[in-house]
């Protein structure tokens, strides 16, 4: 029997299904991004050699006392956060784009993020009082609605009769994006000194001076909300055939997409409060994962996640060596690949209409 | 066997009314064509037939039992469904789209089992596919990218396949292809249910027809039953002659244009 694109494992009923190229696909970014991680770490005002770095890590005893606290309390966190955030962008993304069918469609170019954003400045400036475990909540909720305002202006399958152009959806996305930036500027005006300093940070992109409690804060979401998302792709490739054809395959089409339209929100909605909206990986990390293991989700999703991680993370190091000691949000680096690659993208569809 | 119903089924767009106390019993094991002119609710019956519309009265029946109130994934194994120009997403190959037709069948914890396995090798025989398995669907001509949904639609493995018109943009060399892989499948025991436009193709391939004319079945039956000048001059509107396909003695639909120049 020929499956050669496929490695297939049967034990009695259970039989598990993945495609070649992703193990090797998922090794080799796993890799790159410690790499950069071990160079991240390694670089600064107060350089340690990779060697030092890795022992240091698995925890061995060196001579400089200050390593230990320079690697794993300084460095390290900030390190893992852009790896955590990059990943659930990739997710996101992968997630987004498969569900409307629109390989233009990411959190930040719908406005979800912004969203996000939104509600959690109108929480630090105008409810102060809130204990900071409310924060991932309301980015969430801002994030859920602006996907439901979606849903309702732009949403067209695309193979629905007199399918609507994808660019209709990124339009209504930054329109509503471009509303929210207003509120939030208002916000800012108006709102206390203090208290607009703290919310700064949710607009500019950046994982600066995240510490182990912005890590422990993020990574239990993350971490049901990526299995959930793997779990999904199933449905997701069915959903990607069209809403006629998913049906006609048996998928609760209602229950199905909702379900994986919140957990796309939830996965971007955590990265803005840890790091604010970082644009363009979500659009980006699909795109590339598509490249490397083709269009299925079960392996896309992952690889998405890996190729977001990596991409955030040399990023971050890129954003905080090119031009040390001044250092450079880690989304401006993003945005600056990301505009052209969006363009590209632009005039590639146009070409083929 | 499999038998497929309607009963005084109403279907609706957006609260117009398009299907109206709709009584149908389509033969089993036959190729039943559903004909009429555009606005007729032909597209609409197939998908009401196929549970993408939920009727406002009524009710679709599979063996007595409404399909409505069934486990959609279970339905999905009795029932398959081809929409008119379905696209596929960027890149995806054969193989991958041809598996796609496993999904009523598989779980989280069966992925891909033998059965799984022997459905597709089938469907991409039965298709003739399999030079063009990992070829990615971009790169396919029309009717062999036709060919590669009809393959899904088969691994899906059910008694009854609905299609809604399977030749649409297709040449006429692959609009036959298509007719005949149907009409062998339909040998094989398939029940096929199509919207057709071609009132030739219909009455070539299908032995049962249904005329449909404002959300009614006007009339139904054999080719020669339904193709004939007074129907036409009703369902469609326009004038024609029939006369019998000189090699099969099918019916042959001929218009007479309205106006002389």
């Amino acid at each position: 029997m020929n499956s050669s694109q496929w490695i297939v494992y049967h034990a009695g009923k259970i039989s598990l299904r993945v495609d070649r190229r992703i193990p090797r696909t998922a090794a080799g970014l796993i890799l790159a991004a410690l790499i950069i991680l071990v160079l991240h770490v390694g670089i600064g005002e107060y350089t340690i050699a990779p060697m030092d770095v890795l022992r240091t890590i698995i925890g061995q005893q060196l001579g400089d006392q200050n390593f230990h606290f320079v690697v794993m309390e300084l460095r390290m966190p900030r390190a893992l956060v852009a790896w955590l955030v990059g990943a659930a962008l990739g997710a996101s993304g992968a997630l987004i784009q498969g569900l409307t069918r629109n390989p233009l469609a990411s959190p930040d170019l719908t406005g979800v993020t912004a969203g996000a954003s939104a509600a959690a400045v109108t929480l630090i400036i105008f409810l102060p009082q809130t204990p900071d475990f409310w924060l991932p909540i309301a980015a969430f909720c801002g994030g859920l609605l602006i996907a439901a305002m979606l849903y309702l202006l732009a949403w067209r399958d695309a193979s629905s009769a007199g399918g609507d152009s994808p660019i209709r959806l990124i339009l209504v996305g930054i329109g509503l994006s471009a509303a929210l930036g207003a509120f939030t500027s208002f916000a800012l005006t108006f709102g206390e000194l203090w208290y607009v300093q703290r919310a700064m940070m949710w607009l500019t992109g950046s994982v600066y001076a995240t510490d182990w409690v912005d890590v422990n804060l993020i990574l239990p979401w993350l971490i049901v909300c990526l299995l959930l998302a793997v779990y999904g792709a199933r449905d997701l490739n069915a959903l990607n055939l069209g809403e006629d054809i998913a049906q006609g395959l048996g998928l609760r089409l209602t229950f199905k997409r909702g379900f994986l339209l919140v957990l796309s929100v939830a996965l971007a909605a955590i990265t803005v409060t840890v790091a604010g909206i970082i644009g363009f990986v979500g659009l980006i990390a699909p795109h590339i994962a598509r490249r490397l293991v083709g269009t299925m989700h079960e392996g896309l999703v992952p690889t998405a996640a890996f190729v977001g991680g990596f991409i955030v993370i040399l990023a971050d190091f890129i954003g905080r060596t090119i031009l040390q000691p001044t250092e450079i949000p880690c989304g401006i680096i993003t945005s600056i690949v990301g505009v052209p690659f969006f363009v590209y993208l632009l005039w590639k569809r146009e070409k083929i209409s | 066997m499999t038998v497929l119903q309607a009963e005084k089924l109403s279907l609706s767009y957006d609260r117009d009314l398009i299907i109206d106390r709709l009584d149908l019993e389509t033969p089993t094991g036959q190729i039943t064509a559903l004909i009429g002119p555009n606005g007729c609710g032909k597209s609409t019956l197939l998908r009401g037939l196929a549970r993408l519309l939920r009727p406002q009265h009524g009710s679709v029946l599979l063996d007595g039992r409404a399909i409505h109130t069934m486990p959609t994934k279970q339905l999905a194994r009795e029932l398959g469904i081809l929409p008119q120009a379905p696209t596929a997403p960027e890149g995806i190959t054969v193989r991958e789209l041809v598996a796609q037709g496993r999904y009523p069948h598989q779980d989280w914890f069966q992925q891909w089992s033998h059965a799984d396995e022997q459905a597709l090798q089938r469907a991409l025989k039965r298709t003739g596919l399999i030079p063009l398995i990992d070829r990615a669907m971009d790169t396919l001509s029309g009717g062999q990218r036709q060919r590669a949904w009809i393959a899904m639609a088969l691994a899906q493995e059910t008694d009854i396949l609905l299609l809604d018109e399977p030749t649409t943009y297709l040449d006429l060399a692959h609009q036959l292809e298509v007719l005949e892989l149907l009409e062998k499948l339909n040998q094989e025991g398939k029940t096929i249910i199509m919207v057709l436009h071609d009132l030739n193709h219909a009455a070539y391939y299908a032995s049962h027809l249904v005329a449909l004319s404002e959300g009614k079945i006007f009339a139904q039956g054999t080719a020669q039953e339904v193709i004939t000048e007074s129907i036409v001059r009703h369902v469609f509107g326009v004038e024609s002659q029939i006369i019998h396909h000189p090699a099969t003695g099918a019916p042959l639909c001929l218009p007479i244009r309205r106006y002389q120049p």
